[in-house]
C-alpha cells in the first residue's frame, strides 16, 4: 500500500450550508482492493462526504486526486465516469421504470442510435445475477417492488457501472438478514477484484466483518483513522460522540404505573402482509417505544392506529373500550384523542409555503372556531401558550414555516398536535435530522407530557433515544413483535440482537450507535 | 418466464384507449347511414388526425410531468403560416413545408428553454407562448384566407390504393419517424425518467435537461405537423382563437383517455393517438342518431367522463390512505 500513490485521496474538504458547517477540512485516503468503513454519528458530515465525492455537491475549499490526478466533478455523471458509484441512502431509482431500465439508466447500450433493448435486458440480467438477486424480474416496474428488493435493484444498478471506488450508504438498513448475507458475499468478492469499497453503516457487527480500515467522522473533521479490529466497541463509541452522552435524558419514573386499564391496546393487529398479528398495550403516564430495523413494519403500525390503513385486522381499543377509527380525523376526535407526529414533516407534516400561525392552528381550527368562524383571540392565546412551552424560536409567527430550522419546524408540528391536548400521542421517527439541544428538548417534553397522563408511543431509528426515553420497547421483525424488553433489559446490546432477529445475548453483536 | 404479463401491464393504457376507440368506432360505422364504407372511414380518419397529432405532441410533454398549453396555438400559428407558404412548384412547396415545420421546431424550443432554463412552470410558461404563437397567427391572417398547394393537400387527404386513408398512413409514418425513436433513445428515456422522479434521475446521472428539451421541441414540431393538415383539409388559414384553445384542452382529454399520467414519467404517444381517435368518434357519434348537435359538447363531456373514471378504479384497491395523494 505505502510507496504507490493511493487511489483517491480528498484533502481539507470544507463544505458550508448557510451558517451550518457540515465538513471541516476533511481528508480521506481510499486503497484500491479494500474495504473502508466510515462512522459518525448523525450530522457528523458522513452524507455530504459522499455527496462531494460522487459530484452531487461540490466542496467550497480542498482537492481530491484520483490515481494522483487532481479530479472535479461537476455532476453524478462526471463522477460515474470517472469510477466513483454511490447507492445512496435515499434511494436514486426512477419509481415509473424498469428494472432493467434503470440499472442500464447513467449509460444504456445503444444500437443504431436507439437503445438496444436486448442488450439492455442481458447486462440487466447479468448485473442482478452478481448482486445475488436474479430472482428479480428485470421487465418489473421499480414502483411494484419492496423496498428491500428495491435496495437490491440499487446495488445490481451500481455493479452495472463498473465502478473502481463503490460506496455503501446505509444500503443495508432494509435488508433482510438473507439479502445481507449475500451482499456481503458479493461485497467481498469485489474487495478482491480489486475495487475499492466505502461502507457507512450504522451496525458495528457489519463493520466488524466487512471493513479493513475505519474511519470516525465528527461534527465535519475525519477524527481518527485506525486498521479495523484495533480499537474496542466502546473506544469507537467515545470517538463518535466525544462526549458523555447518558444525562441528554431526563430521569425515568422509579415505577411503571400499571393496574389501570390500558389508554390503548391493540389486539392481532394485521394489515397486508406487513403487520403481522401485533398485540401491544400502552397505559397512561407511560412511554413504550418500538425497536427495530428500519421498515419492519413500525410506521405501517403508527399509521394503523391512526386510521390510514384500510382493511385493517384485528381490534383496536381506547380505555378498554373496541373503537373503530377510519381515518384521522376519526383519530383524533375527542372520543379518542390521538396525535400523529408524521416521519416526514415535510410532506406529512406542515405546509411550508404557510406561515407558523397557520400551520400551528391547522389540527385545532375546529376547536378554535364558532359557527366556521376562527376566533383569533382564542387562537392567539393557544398559539402563544405553544410557542412558549415548545421555545419555538422564530422571528414572528406570519413568515413560512419553511424557513424555520430543522429542529424548530419539528417543534411546531408537535406544538399543532399539542393544541388539541392529546391523550394519545404516536411519534414516527421525530428526532430525525435534528441538532442535539432541540432533541434534548423533545425528550423533556415528552416525558413531561407522559407524566401528564398521555399514553406515548414512540418509534425512533436511534437505539440511544429508545434506551434513554422509554419505559418499555418492542422490538418489531418483519411486521411481527418479536421482543418486549422491560426497564433495565434495554440495552443496546438487547435492541440490536432482537432487531437482527439474532437469539440468545451471547451472539458476537457490536454496539449501534446512532441512526 | 412470463415476460408477455410485464408487456401487458405496461401497455394496459394503450390497449384500453384502442379498446374504448374501437367500441364507439364500431357503434359509429354501424348506424352511419352509408356504414362502413372507404368514404366514411376516410372522412373520419382525417378529422382524427388532426387532434391526434396535438395529442402526440401534448403526450411528450405530459411525459416530463409537464403541460403544453401553447399546442392548439402551434397548430393555429402555423396553420396561418403554411396558407402563406406551402403554394407554388413543387420546390416552393417542399421549402415552405421545412419552414412550417421550423417555426413549429421553433416554438417549442422556446417553450423548453423557458421552462428548463428559465425554471418557469410549464403552465404559465405555455400560457404566455401560447399567446404570443397566437398573436404571430392573427398578425398573419387577421382574416380567414390563403391557398395551399392543392395537388399535395388533394394527395394526403386521400386515399391510398382506394381504400387507406393517405392522412393514417402519414400519421403512422410520423409515429415510426418520430415517436419509435424517441421513446427508444436516450433522451426519450430521459424525459421519461424526469417525469417520474426528477431526483433520482439526477442522482442517477441522466440528461434531464436535454431529454425535458428534446420533448418540449419535438412537440412544437408534431403540432406544425398537425397544422400542416388543418391547411390541406381547410384549404385556408384561420387564426380561429376558440378552435386552437378546444385543440389544446381535447388534447389533454385525449392523453389522459390515452392511459398517459398528467404525474408525468408513463404512456404512450399510440395511447394518446387512441384516446384523439375515441374522443372525436364520441363527438360525431350523436350525428349518426340524428340528435341535435346543442347536446354535442354535453355529450362528449359525459363519455369523457365515464372513460377516465375507468382508470380511477385501481384506487380502490389502495389499502394504505396515504397512496392516494401520491
Amino acid at each position: 500500500m505505502d510507496g504507490a500513490a493511493p487511489l483517491f485521496r480528498m484533502e481539507g474538504i470544507s463544505k458550508r450550508y448557510g451558517g451550518v458547517r457540515a465538513l471541516e477540512k476533511a481528508e480521506l485516503v481510499v486503497e484500491a482492493g479494500s474495504i473502508h468503513a466510515i462512522l459518525g454519528e448523525n450530522g457528523a458530515g458522513k452524507s455530504t462526504l459522499i455527496k462531494v465525492m460522487a459530484g452531487v455537491v461540490a466542496p467550497d475549499e480542498g482537492r481530491m486526486t484520483l490515481d494522483g490526478r487532481e479530479a472535479t466533478f461537476a455532476s453524478p455523471g462526471a463522477a460515474n465516469k470517472a469510477g466513483i458509484v454511490c447507492i445512496f441512502q435515499e434511494l436514486s431509482l426512477v419509481p415509473e421504470l424498469s428494472v432493467a431500465d434503470n440499472i442500464v439508466i447513467s449509460d444504456p447500450p445503444k444500437r443504431f442510435g436507439m437503445i438496444d433493448r436486448k442488450a439492455q435486458r442481458r447486462i440487466a440480467e447479468e448485473a442482478l445475477a452478481r448482486a445475488g438477486a436474479a430472482d428479480i424480474h428485470p421487465l418489473a416496474l421499480v414502483k411494484d417492488l419492496p423496498l428491500s428488493r428495491r435496495q437490491m435493484v440499487e446495488i445490481a444498478k451500481a455493479l452495472a457501472r463498473k465502478p473502481r471506488i463503490l460506496i455503501l450508504d446505509e444500503a443495508t438498513s432494509a435488508l433482510t438478514a438473507a439479502d445481507v448475507s449475500k451482499i456481503f458475499a458479493v461485497l467481498k468478492r469485489l474487495r478482491s477484484e480489486g475495487l475499492a469499497l466505502l461502507y457507512i453503516s450504522h451496525r458495528m457487527n457489519e463493520i466488524a466483518e466487512l471493513a479493513d480500515q475505519c474511519t470516525v467522522f465528527r461534527n465535519g473533521r475525519n477524527v481518527a483513522s485506525y486498521p479495523a479490529g484495533s480499537k474496542s466497541d466502546n473506544e469507537v463509541v467515545e470517538l463518535m460522540i466525544g462526549r458523555e452522552y447518558s444525562h441528554i435524558f431526563p430521569p425515568k419514573p422509579t415505577a411503571v404505573p400499571a393496574a389501570a386499564a390500558p389508554r390503548l391496546e391493540a389486539r392481532k393487529l394485521s394489515w397486508a402482509d406487513r403487520l403481522h398479528d401485533i398485540s401491544l398495550t400502552v397505559r397512561a403516564g407511560e412511554v413504550v417505544g418500538l425497536g427495530g430495523l428500519d421498515g419492519q413494519g413500525q410506521r405501517e403500525l403508527l399509521l394503523a392506529f391512526f386510521g390510514v390503513l384500510r382493511g385493517l385486522g384485528g381490534q383496536i381499543l381506547i380505555d378498554g373500550k373496541p373503537v373503530s377509527i377510519t381515518s384521522p380525523s376519526v383519530a383524533r376526535d375527542d372520543g379518542i384523542g390521538m396525535a400523529l407526529i408524521p416521519e416526514d414533516r415535510k410532506t406529512e407534516g406542515l405546509m411550508l409555503p404557510m406561515t407558523v400561525r397557520e400551520n400551528l392552528s391547522f389540527a385545532a381550527l375546529d376547536r378554535l372556531s364558532k359557527a366556521g368562524i376562527i376566533d383569533r383571540a382564542a387562537e392567539q392565546r393557544l398559539i402563544d401558550d405553544m410557542v412558549g412551552l415548545l421555545a419555538i424560536k422564530t422571528a414572528g409567527l406570519d413568515i413560512p414555516v419553511g424557513a424555520l430550522s430543522g429542529g424548530n419546524q419539528q417543534k411546531v408540528v408537535i406544538a399543532k398536535w399539542l393544541m388539541r391536548q392529546p391523550r394519545i400521542i404516536l411519534l414516527n421517527d421525530p428526532t430525525r435530522g435534528i441538532d442535539v439541544g432541540t432533541k434534548q428538548e423533545l425528550y423533556q417534553l415528552m416525558r413531561k407530557l407522559a407524566d401528564a397522563g398521555a399514553a406515548i408511543l414512540f418509534y425512533s431509528t436511534d437505539y440511544d433515544e429508545l434506551i434513554g426515553c422509554c419505559d418499555r420497547v418492542l422490538v418489531l421483525y418483519d411486521g411481527a413483535v418479536k421482543r418486549e424488553l422491560v426497564g433495565a433489559e434495554i440495552t443496546e446490546r438487547a435492541l440490536i440482537s432482537s432487531a437482527l432477529n439474532i437469539h440468545g445475548e451471547d451472539s458476537p453483536v457490536g454496539l449501534g450507535v446512532g441512526a | 418466464m412470463k415476460d408477455w404479463r410485464y408487456w401487458l401491464a405496461e401497455q394496459r393504457g394503450t390497449l384500453l384507449a384502442f379498446g374504448i376507440f374501437i367500441v364507439m368506432f364500431v357503434i359509429y360505422t354501424s348506424n352511419h347511414p352509408a356504414g362502413f364504407t372507404a368514404n366514411v372511414v376516410q372522412t373520419a380518419a382525417n378529422k382524427g388526425v388532426l387532434l391526434a397529432f396535438v395529442a402526440m405532441a401534448q403526450t411528450l410533454v405530459v411525459i416530463t410531468a409537464g403541460i403544453d398549453l401553447s399546442v392548439g396555438m402551434i397548430f393555429l400559428l402555423t396553420n396561418c403560416l403554411a396558407s402563406w407558404l406551402v403554394v407554388g412548384t413543387p420546390m416552393q412547396t417542399t421549402l415552405g413545408v421545412i419552414a412550417v415545420l421550423a417555426v413549429g421546431l421553433l416554438c417549442g424550443a422556446i417553450n423548453g428553454a423557458i421552462v428548463i432554463y428559465g425554471r418557469l412552470q410549464p403552465i404559465v410558461a405555455t400560457i404566455a407562448t401560447g399567446a404570443v404563437y397566437y398573436g404571430i397567427g392573427l398578425l398573419l391572417r387577421p382574416f380567414p384566407g390563403g391557398s395551399v398547394n392543392e395537388d399535395l393537400a388533394d394527395a394526403l387527404t386521400g386515399r391510398v390504393f382506394g381504400v387507406v386513408p393517405a392522412s393514417l398512413v402519414v400519421l403512422l409514418a410520423i409515429v415510426l419517424v418520430i415517436w419509435v425513436p424517441f421513446s427508444r433513445s436516450v433522451l426519450g428515456r430521459a424525459a421519461y425518467a424526469a417525469g417520474s422522479s426528477e431526483t433520482a434521475a439526477y442522482m442517477s446521472g441522466v440528461p434531464i435537461r436535454r431529454g425535458k428539451f428534446a420533448a418540449y421541441t419535438l412537440a412544437g414540431l408534431l403540432a406544425a405537423i398537425g397544422g400542416l393538415f388543418l391547411t390541406f383539409f381547410t384549404y385556408t388559414g384561420e387564426a380561429a382563437y376558440a378552435s386552437g384553445n378546444s385543440y389544446t384542452l381535447f388534447s389533454i382529454a385525449a392523453v389522459v383517455l390515452g392511459g398517459v399520467s398528467l404525474f408525468g414519467g408513463k404512456g404512450s404517444a399510440i395511447g394518446a393517438i387512441f384516446g384523439a381517435l375515441a374522443f372525436r368518434t364520441i363527438g360525431d357519434l350523436l350525428f349518426v342518431f340524428d340528435f341535435d348537435p346543442l347536446w354535442q359538447p354535453l355529450f362528449q363531456g359525459v363519455i369523457l367522463l365515464v372513460a377516465v373514471s375507468l382508470g380511477a378504479f385501481a384506487l380502490f384497491r389502495v389499502r394504505n390512505r396515504l397512496e392516494w395523494f401520491l
